[in-house]
């Protein structure tokens, strides 16, 4: 049985964002069935007593103080933008509502 | 979609239980954004507060704002919360123009301050809010919707995007579910953001106002049978007045209970408020169901708030705004509707300043519940931001009482300060409103009064003293207003032989 | 005069100091020999002569004022286009942010220009740092000067080849899984992932938070050592940044003794999975440490055979949420915008377009690994065998002070027999990706040509967290001895371009 099937593979495209064709679905998701069956493994050692670490380092409360610094122009902030107008980013229209 | 009729919210209240919940969104009050020292002032022309952390640019990366978190902190504890003693940040992922790194660092399993209260008073009962946590975020940018009708998302023909508010510090305020309220709901859900509102103001980590976005609530409301499991919530979203929340709980309550009353199910969504019409609407639906897939954040090392720090935090808390509202009512002796106008009215603050500054109570809110309040509401302008001070009021007061003015002139000086002329005595000078007291200028015109009314005289003098008036009127506006009324007539009344 | 591009950067400083040579004629003979060799290698995605000859003159116009400036001022260096610089555009191997020109230096291209090093030009890498042979670039391959029909290891790929082919004396690069270690092994040059943290992320387009590295590239150990003290130290932009002391990495190199030292060798990386030819290569330089007064036991690391699947799982998972922003609404690639699309529909097309597949792929991985569902089961698991991989580490390190395996299981590979095989792509990282996982110092430093195909070997040298010297000083012991052995420094049998 497929760790993956290719419906989810769809879901996720979306979710990620990624307009993808149908040859590509296909083709990632025999990949991404390959890569997560082998990847799985990871839970046969992972058992209920051993804490996840995700930071390397065990560092606490890095803070910056509350100063004002000069950040970019409006000019720079929109030096690479795709489009721009009245000092600001064009975007295309919007569907959704705001999460 | 089929539309439901709505049923009156004292009907529904027969048949359903409400149960509330607020979520409320605060911005920080501080110099510098949440994770980069861009400037966080309100109205700035667009993108001129940003840098590559907040706009989100290819290798930036956060650095956490001490003063955000020690504001967050100071919330907390305000709120009666515990303080983690460990937590880290999350990514909340999702895809958003708005939103410069399409997600948003907030906190999600570990948020910094949990299982606190809030008391509020509703028609004499005080319930007890639950607060669930405390947790602190960061702002989205704003999108300007161009074509289309007024600046609607829907129908627009494309957006233009303003980072300058994407990561201004948030805190999100979170209740537990708010249960027994029955049709004082609508009320518990307004006193509850007031009393928030207060203490937050109280704390000066923020601004709250409102009409800016700096404090936005969403409204969480279900219903269902007496006994029964709770229903389906709504979420209506960003309801931005004290007045709209009661209304949105209210308009809730009954759209819900119509629905139920058709046999059919409540829809768990989002829906927006319409101020036009006291109703909610339902947001667009998603085509599919959120998955914003949480994970600790990987670029900011955990926030691990020592236990003297908490305390030392602890220490510049201010006395809690219901604290102080029972103090000051007993201390100026006045009553709870008196006391909930002067807070309603944003006064409590301004009169107890001004009587610090050496009025006597009942004068200070005389003026800044009378006069003051009267031009506010002409103008539309909140009392604190009428550029009338509380030590302006306080002089204006000590002029009368010194006997300097009358009410009229003092009125006509609070003018000249609202016109910007400057301070009461600036005014009084300039304008020359002093008080007529020199016996004998007013002498010279209450000779000429009494001459000009010789007929009124005539009867004063046989003895119908209340006739007075009419010769004191005669003085006042031979002097412009200037004369003092009561001495005006202690001298008429000694010229025409009578005594007073 | 020799040919400058054959001097080691130490070399060069000590010439540039004395006033042998000048900033601007180093800079030139670097730029004549990428002008000769790089049509054949393309190691290098953009360089402009004009902007490195300023570069240098103004080395040259500081020095002669008298200033007090770097050890490594005037030299040139190869910069790996994932740092952001404000004069150069910075693609990251994408097509989504093809001639992005960035408003800003990351800290690290400021510590450079601060020391008077030339930056010569931005270099090839696989897209997003994702890859382990450069082919995942959406501008061609980087080939490998020792065979231009092989890869030059990746992800840090273009900048491995530019110091391998005499381009330049040094090159940057970052290692989130290897993209440091293995390029430098199989191009035959000195390759170091500092310890995490001790060389700031600020401006460098991220991968992996968690596990993103950047470090030096050279011909020699004591170059590999200048670069790292240049470019390490505190950074308070990055909050992950360490704030000590930088290891004494360039007196380390010096110091070059290994005398009572103690090595481990990881039993689980001393097998079959590597090529006979690298392995044999791997034990005679232990052999080579044990004479030089090292000694060597073998230690087990159990839990090391998880760690590739573990990074398969937390990088992706990162990078899902880090390559996000690439959504065509403020700078980058935008596919689309013809007035019939919403943003939504343009961030998807835009993102189709401009990701290459192996992007995608761990993209949608991570989304995967991250979901609803499934976050216990892949990445709270991985996150579990982090913790597993830092015990095997904390108990190896009870016994030993640095740890030894080859840096990666074969010599390099031709240029497409992998390209299209994840799974085979993602092995050439088995051995360096433990120390990513829990951010120890690492180095991977040329032991000689495997039997059957004459190409180089790594061997891998690691050591605790914040003890990057020691690699630095066993580095440099082991190459002084080998060199003295082969009676040359390897990379002189590399066949001339």
């Amino acid at each position: 049985m497929s760790a993956i099937t290719r419906e989810e593979v769809a879901h996720l495209a979306r979710l990620s964002r990624l307009a993808l064709g149908e040859d590509e679905l296909d083709h990632f998701a025999g990949q991404l069935d390959q890569i997560i069956t082998a990847v799985a493994r990871v839970s046969e050692v992972a058992t209920a007593d051993v804490p996840p670490t995700s930071h390397p380092l065990p560092v606490t409360n890095v803070l910056r103080d509350d100063d004002v610094r000069p950040g970019l122009t409006a000019e720079q902030a929109l030096s690479g933008a795709p489009a721009s107008e009245q000092q600001r980013f064009r975007v295309p229209r919007i569907l959704e509502e705001e999460a | 979609m089929s539309t439901t009729n709505l049923v009156p919210f004292e009907e529904a209240l027969t048949r359903y239980d409400p149960v509330l919940g607020m979520e409320t969104h605060v911005e920080l009050g501080t110099a510098t954004k949440m994770f980069c020292p861009c400037p966080t002032g309100f109205g700035a022309e667009p993108n001129t507060q940003v840098c590559p952390v907040c706009l989100g640019l290819p290798g930036s990366l956060p650095v956490t704002n001490r003063a955000a978190v020690e504001s967050a902190i100071r919330v907390g504890l305000a709120l009666h919360c515990e303080i983690a003693a460990w937590g880290r940040f999350a990514r909340k992922n999702y895809f958003y123009p708005d939103m410069p790194k399409d997600y948003q660092i907030s906190q999600y399993d570990e948020p910094l301050c949990v299982d606190g209260y809030l008391d509020v008073e509703v028609e004499g009962r005080t319930i007890r809010v639950e607060i669930e946590r405390v947790h602190m975020e960061e702002d989205t940018g704003k999108s300007l919707h161009v074509g289309g009708a007024t600046g609607r998302i829907h129908g627009a023909d494309h957006s233009l995007v303003d980072y300058n508010r994407a990561g201004i510090p948030l805190i999100e305020i979170v209740t537990r579910p708010i249960t027994g309220t029955g049709e004082l709901a609508p009320q518990v859900a307004r006193a509850y953001a007031t009393e928030l509102r207060d203490l937050v103001r109280s704390l000066g980590v923020s601004d709250v106002r409102m009409e800016e976005g700096s404090m936005r609530f969403d409204v969480n409301v279900s219903i269902a049978p007496p006994g029964a499991e709770w229903g389906k919530r709504t979420e209506t979203k960003n309801v931005n007045s004290l007045r709209s929340i009661e209304r949105a709980v209210r308009s809730e309550v009954e759209r819900q209970a119509g629905v139920l009353d058709a046999g059919e199910k409540v829809t768990q969504e989002t829906r927006h408020f319409q101020e036009n019409t006291g109703t909610t609407a339902a947001g667009r639906s998603k085509e599919e169901a959120q998955d914003y897939r949480y994970f600790p954040e990987p670029d900011l090392v955990p926030l691990a708030p020592s236990r003297e720090w908490v305390e030392e935090l602890r220490g510049t808390l201010p006395e809690p705004p219901a604290d102080r509202r029972k103090r000051l009512q007993n201390d100026w002796g006045v009553s709870d509707f008196e006391m909930t106008s002067m807070r309603n009215a944003g006064a409590v603050d301004l009169v107890e300043a001004t009587i610090a500054a050496g009025a006597p109570p009942a004068d200070a809110r005389k003026w800044w519940m009378g006069e003051l309040a009267r031009r506010g509401n002409e103008l539309g302008t909140p009392l604190d931001e009428l550029g009338v001070t509380p030590a302006d009021v306080a002089r204006v007061v000590e002029l009368v009482a010194e006997g300097s003015l009358n009410d009229k002139l003092a009125r006509q000086v609070l003018d000249g300060v609202l016109a910007g002329e400057g301070t009461p005595d600036t005014v009084v000078e300039a304008r020359g409103l002093q008080i007529v007291r020199d016996s004998g200028e007013l002498d010279t015109v209450i000779d000429q009064v009494i001459a000009d009314n010789a007929a009124v005289a005539e009867k004063i003098r046989g003895g119908k003293t209340a006739a007075v008036g009419a010769l004191v009127g005669g003085v006042m506006k031979a002097t412009r207003g200037q004369a003092d009324a009561g001495r005006a007539k202690e001298l008429i009344l000694e010229k025409l032989g009578v005594s007073g | 005069m020799s040919d400058l591009t054959r001097r080691t950067a130490a070399e060069l400083a000590d010439d540039l100091r004395a006033g042998a040579v000048s900033a601007e004629e180093v800079a030139r003979a670097h730029l004549d020999r990428i002008a000769a060799v790089d049509g054949k290698v393309s190691a290098f995605l953009h360089v402009d002569e004009e902007n490195t000859l300023a570069q240098a003159r103004a080395v040259d116009t500081r020095r002669a004022a008298g200033e007090e400036l770097g050890p490594l001022a005037g030299v040139p260096l190869a910069l790996k286009d994932v740092f952001t610089t404000a004069d150069m555009p910075t693609t990251v191997g994408s097509k989504i942010l093809e001639g992005w020109r960035p408003p800003y230096d990351s800290t690290i291209t400021e510590r450079l220009r601060a020391a008077g090093v030339v930056i010569l030009g931005k270099t090839n890498m696989d897209e997003f740092a994702m890859g382990s042979s450069t082919e995942h670039s959406a501008y061609g391959p980087t080939h490998n000067p020792w065979d231009l029909t092989r890869i030059p290891g990746g992800s840090s790929g273009g900048s491995s080849a530019a110091v391998a082919a005499y381009e330049a004396p040094l090159s940057l690069g970052t290692d989130t899984g290897g993209s440091i270690r293995q390029p430098a092994s199989v191009c035959g040059i000195v390759g170091v992932k500092p310890t995490y943290g001790g060389s700031s992320r600020f401006g460098v387009v991220a991968f992996a938070s968690s596990l993103d590295t950047p470090g030096p590239f050279a011909r020699t150990v004591l170059d590999a050592a200048l670069l790292h003290e240049t470019i390490s130290g505190h950074d308070p932009r990055d909050s992950t940044s360490i704030d000590q002391p930088v290891p004494p990495v360039v007196a380390a190199a010096r110091q070059a003794d290994v005398s009572g030292l103690r090595v481990g060798v990881i039993r689980e990386f001393d097998g079959e999975g590597s090529q006979p030819g690298v392995l044999s290569r791997v034990h005679e330089t232990v052999e080579v440490l044990e004479s030089l007064g090292a000694k060597v036991v073998e230690v087990s690391c159990p839990h090391f055979t998880y760690a590739l699947s573990a990074y398969y799982l937390i990088a992706p998972s990162e990078a899902s949420s880090n390559l996000a922003r690439f959504d065509a609404m403020r700078y980058g690639l935008r596919v689309g915008d013809d007035g019939t699309h919403s943003a939504e529909e343009v961030m998807a097309l835009t993102r189709a377009a401009g990701f290459g597949p192996e992007v995608k792929r761990r993209i949608m991985l991570g989304t995967y690994a991250l979901s609803s569902g499934y976050y216990d089961a892949y990445y709270g698991s991985a996150q579990k065998v982090r913790t597993l991989v830092a015990r095997d580490f904390a108990t190896a390190y009870e016994q030993v002070d640095v740890l030894v395996a080859p840096t990666t299981p074969t010599t390099a590979f031709p240029i497409g027999e992998r390209v299209d095989d994840p799974m085979a792509m993602y092995l050439a990282d088995l051995y360096t990706i433990p120390s990513n996982l829990v951010g120890n110092a690492s180095m991977s430093l040329p032991c000689g040509l495997a039997e059957e195909d004459g190409l180089p070997v790594g061997f891998q040298i690691m050591a605790p967290t914040l003890a990057d010297d020691r690699v630095y000083r066993v580095g440099a012991a082991l190459e002084a001895a080998l060199n003295e052995r082969r009676g040359h420094a390897l990379l002189e049998e590399a066949p001339s371009l």
